[in-house]
């Protein structure tokens, strides 16, 4: 698509600026602040305090639970986005409107409401704990407040694309001779896998910096199950915003390379996919018949 | 062609349909239904009466009506902002394409308690802002204002998270079909695009309202905490906790829960009249269709 | 839409302009436990200051974590006292220039109206028979803390622990930094703050004390029954002050210097001192220590600044980054 005659549709210009000039007031300026703030403190200073041997275990714990957290809602979240557009049952409604629950409740009566039900005395503690697993004050219990935390991202971008595939296609595909498994593999998940991947970038970034809901449930010790965000607010409590600066724009840094790499990926496979194979193609393909 | 092939490939077998769907609800009943249950009994565990007794408590109107204003000034920049930056990036073609995304997805990333911090190094006594707001008494932080600012920064993504990958699935041959056959700008945008993304825009703008109501970490930060005048809902709802008020903090949240409710019964409404409309207008342009 | 944006301008306004009747409005920065002690307060006050000199004051409140709200008012949250309960929160303000050097005298007490002390809460029955803090140090048993160095709370605890150590034969700074690593051990968990621990102990039945403040333990028996817990005082405790301060740069500009020190001072008057008890909290008055004295049984104590000559002092010592408690878990 890279050299057509140039943009039919009008509006780019208008759009594009307004989006640039929104997005540099509420957010570049803000954070080129904080930036230049953590730059008083000097490049080496900054990599002591993000190289210690706590920082480098909070962010291990911090990213490594967060992707724990993002991979179990893009599997699980597939499956709910998919239940809640094409299957019909009583009180679906009702059901749609939960998946919003998680950022409607404050994080923190989030984190206290689950270190509730998974402490060994707990709902769902008291079955767990026998088994030998432990989820409140463990690592574990992080990623289940993380899972919590970000269940909506992948659920509501997938469920405005999944109503968007036409059926059409579908039939075509079938009226190719396509099982509906291939047709699900070869067809529909590559329509919706960009945003399945948005999903799951959103909920990882957005995971990386919670902290409301996860102190609650962490247990917060150092080495095993403290995060970034509260080694931050540790900071805070000694009065040092430049050092609780400084660990925050590492997090950024790292958060916004990880997104980028996301977004690139993403934007190479939705390339692909639109310009080489639409869905046509796809549905061909599908069936085995070549085209 | 049989129809019975048809169903089988548009349509999963039954067991798989049963599988999914226990799966699905099931990992929504334990991650979400659990915990909702569990903010009401608690919120319930001494009685209605008493329940009732701590939602009428003017601080805790007072701290419903701040978040439901925050939210209502919050959403209008967040929609236009989230239309514009979507039709940007989904038709057309730009160089840092994916830098303005991932530019955009930013705010997701930031810690909330350091998105609260950032406009307290800009607008804080001791900010970068500080002396000029001070001197001209202007008020942002520990106000209402600052709250907002919050808010937005919070909320910024949502909405055109949501209408990316949309209108990217969606292409761009309708609105240039419309470009072509001689209609305006807006005339495209209200015929063919909008009706084209409203479940998108309509998805982003409540999970942007219900994430706006309950923001915590950012919010906690630029409020001051003045009972009855800076303490959103979340907020109140700590307070109580830690003023050993349980049943107060949990009939909050359950405010809260029920909020985002709310939201989605309007959601509801909007989806059936616009089906209606649509049926409506498909009875009317039945004969040109076929 | 209209006369909803109209209703939802005029509450905003509401919000901002409410108290314009009050002649003088204050605001009292405190931390987040400190609001049922206030709430009581601030009625006392205001009928006293109108019967003194007819005029309105109204008091609002603010509460939050300790240095959290000492951070807000240094950021320009227009308070016109503070009321904290660390000295190292308003020390701070000091260095930024909002309040008097000397503050900790321009109020009798080391300007802290009341007090509190370090308690144990044990489950029922004692059956660990924690007495005292060698036992709670002692393998098998779990402790339930707040995190020691994110909350006031926690800090005492911590402090409380190492002052017992130092104190007993042969104690030294490096004795003591081993039985506080041995205490800590105990602890499955840091808890969020001091309601989470609570909740933790209690609710979810994790762990064999709990380390709190004595008007703590009143809270928790007004939430979770008296008969649920008993309350043990070990044989070394910190008496915990709860410091308050003038706000002078924003009394100065918003000129309620006069109307601020008075309700400061009202806080060490008869009312003021009972209305302390009443919330569990030890009174400065003798009498009225003697006439609460079912509820403040006596106990030894210590104060930070006899041990560790301040609480500034004692808190780069033992809470900055590298200080003791990091090398407790760092330097293993």
């Amino acid at each position: 698509m890279a050299a057509k005659p140039h943009r039919l549709l009008p509006g780019f210009g208008l759009a594009l600026g307004y989006t640039l000039v929104y997005l540099s007031l509420l957010i570049l300026l803000p954070l080129g602040g904080l930036v230049l703030k953590s730059a008083e403190l000097g490049f080496g200073q900054i990599l002591d305090i993000a190289l210690g041997e706590r920082s480098l275990a909070a962010f291990r714990v911090t990213f490594g639970a967060s992707f724990l957290a993002a991979a179990i809602n893009a599997f699980f979240g597939l499956i709910v986005a998919w239940v809640l557009v094409r299957y019909p049952f009583p009180g679906k409604r009702f059901v749609d409107a939960l998946v919003d629950l998680p950022f409607a409740l404050p994080t923190a009566v989030a984190g206290i409401t689950l270190a509730t039900l998974y402490a060994g005395n707990g709902w769902l503690g008291r079955h767990i704990e026998p088994l030998g697993i432990k989820v409140a004050y463990t690592p574990l219990g992080i990623v289940v407040a993380l899972t919590f935390i970000t269940l909506p991202f992948v659920v509501r971008t997938l469920q405005p694309v999944i109503e968007d595939i036409e059926t059409e296609v579908e039939e075509a595909a079938a009226s190719l001779g396509a099982s509906r498994w291939q047709t699900f593999v070869k067809v529909i998940f590559p329509a919706i896998f960009p945003a399945l991947l948005t999903g799951f970038a959103l909920a990882f970034a957005r995971a990386v910096g919670e902290y409301g809901s996860v102190i609650f449930i962490a247990g917060n010790l150092p080495l095993i199950s403290e995060i970034t965000p509260l080694l931050i607010i540790s900071k805070l409590e000694q009065y040092d915003v430049l050092g609780a600066t400084a660990l925050a724009v590492v997090m950024l840094g790292l958060s916004f390379v990880l997104l980028l790499a996301v977004n690139l990926l993403q934007w190479w496979t939705a390339n692909r996919h639109n310009n080489a194979e639409p869905l046509e193609v796809a549905a061909g393909k599908a069936s085995g018949v070549s085209t | 062609m049989s129809a019975n092939k048809l169903t089988r490939a548009t349509q999963e077998p039954v067991w798989v349909r049963y599988g999914l769907m226990t799966i699905g609800l099931g990992f929504l009943f334990f991650f979400l239904g659990l915990p909702l249950v569990a903010v009401f009994v608690e919120a319930l565990a001494q009685g209605l009466p008493l329940y009732l007794e701590a939602l009428a408590e003017p601080e805790t109107r007072s701290a419903i009506w701040l978040t439901i204003v925050i939210a209502l000034a919050v959403l209008p920049f967040n929609i236009l902002f989230g239309v514009a930056a979507a039709w940007a990036i989904a038709k057309f073609d730009f160089k840092g394409k994916s830098l303005l995304i991932t530019l955009i997805d930013l705010p997701f990333a930031v810690s909330p308690v350091v998105a609260g911090l950032i406009f307290i190094l800009l607008f804080g006594s001791q900010g970068t802002f500080g002396p000029w707001l001070a001197a001209h008494d202007v008020k942002i932080i520990f106000a209402v204002p600052g709250m907002i600012l919050a808010t937005l920064f919070i909320t910024f993504p949502f909405i055109a998270r949501e209408l990316i990958p949309l209108m990217q699935a969606q292409g761009k041959d309708e609105e240039e079909a419309a470009v072509s056959l001689g209609a305006s700008g807006w005339q495209m945008f209200w015929r063919v695009t909008l009706p084209n993304i409203k479940w998108g825009l309509l998805y982003g703008v409540i999970l942007a309202n219900a994430r706006a109501m309950g923001e915590f970490g950012a919010v906690s930060v630029v409020s001051g905490h003045i009972r009855g005048e800076t303490n959103t809902l979340p907020l109140h709802v700590e307070i109580l906790y830690n003023e050993y008020n349980a049943i107060g903090a949990f009939a909050a949240a359950s405010i809260l829960a029920l909020l985002a409710l709310v939201t989605l019964v309007a959601k509801t409404i909007v989806e059936w009249r616009m089906k209606k409309e649509t049926e409506m207008l498909n009875t009317v342009l039945a004969p040109e269709k076929t | 839409m209209t006369p909803f944006l109209k209703r939802a301008t005029a509450v905003c306004f509401s919000l901002f302009l409410g108290t314009a009747w009050a002649d003088v409005t204050l605001l009292n920065t405190s931390y987040d436990v400190a609001r049922d002690v206030y709430k009581d307060y601030n009625p006392l006050f205001q009928k006293y200051w109108f019967t003194k000199t007819g005029e309105q004051v109204d008091v609002k409140q603010s509460h939050g974590g300790s240095t959290k709200q000492v951070r807000a008012v240094a950021d320009g949250l227009e308070a016109d006292v503070v009321t904290m309960n660390q000295a190292n929160d308003i020390e701070f303000l000091v260095d930024k220039g909002l309040v008097a050097r000397d503050w900790a005298k321009k109020f009798p007490n080391n300007a802290s109206p009341y007090t509190s002390t370090m308690v144990f809460i044990v489950r029922k029955g004692n059956p660990k028979a924690i007495k005292d803090w060698s036992d709670v140090a002692a393998p098998g048993v779990q402790l339930i803390i707040p995190h020691p160095k994110n909350t006031g709370n926690g800090r005492n605890t911590y402090l409380t622990a190492w002052a017992w150590s130092l104190k007993q034969p042969g104690g030294s700074n490096k004795s003591a930094q081993d039985f506080v690593g041995k205490l800590l051990k105990n602890a499955p968990l840091f808890a969020a703050g001091g309601r989470d621990a609570t909740t933790t102990f209690m609710q979810r039945g994790l762990g064999d004390v709990l380390i709190t403040f004595e008007s703590e333990a009143e809270m928790i028996a007004k939430e979770f029954g008296k008969g649920n817990f008993e309350v043990v005082y070990p044989s070394l405790t910190m008496q915990t002050e709860f410091p308050v301060a003038l706000v002078e740069k924003v009394v100065d500009k918003k000129g309620t210097r006069k109307q601020a020190t008075g309700y400061l001072e009202y806080l060490w008057s008869k009312e003021g001192q009972e209305n302390a008890a009443q919330n569990y909290l030890r009174p400065r008055d003798p009498e009225l220590l003697k006439k609460y004295a079912s509820s403040f049984p006596p106990v030894k104590t210590f104060t930070v600044d006899e041990v560790f000559g301040g609480a500034t002092k004692a808190f780069s010592a033992h809470f900055k980054d590298g200080g003791s408690f990091d090398q407790i878990y760092v330097a293993k």
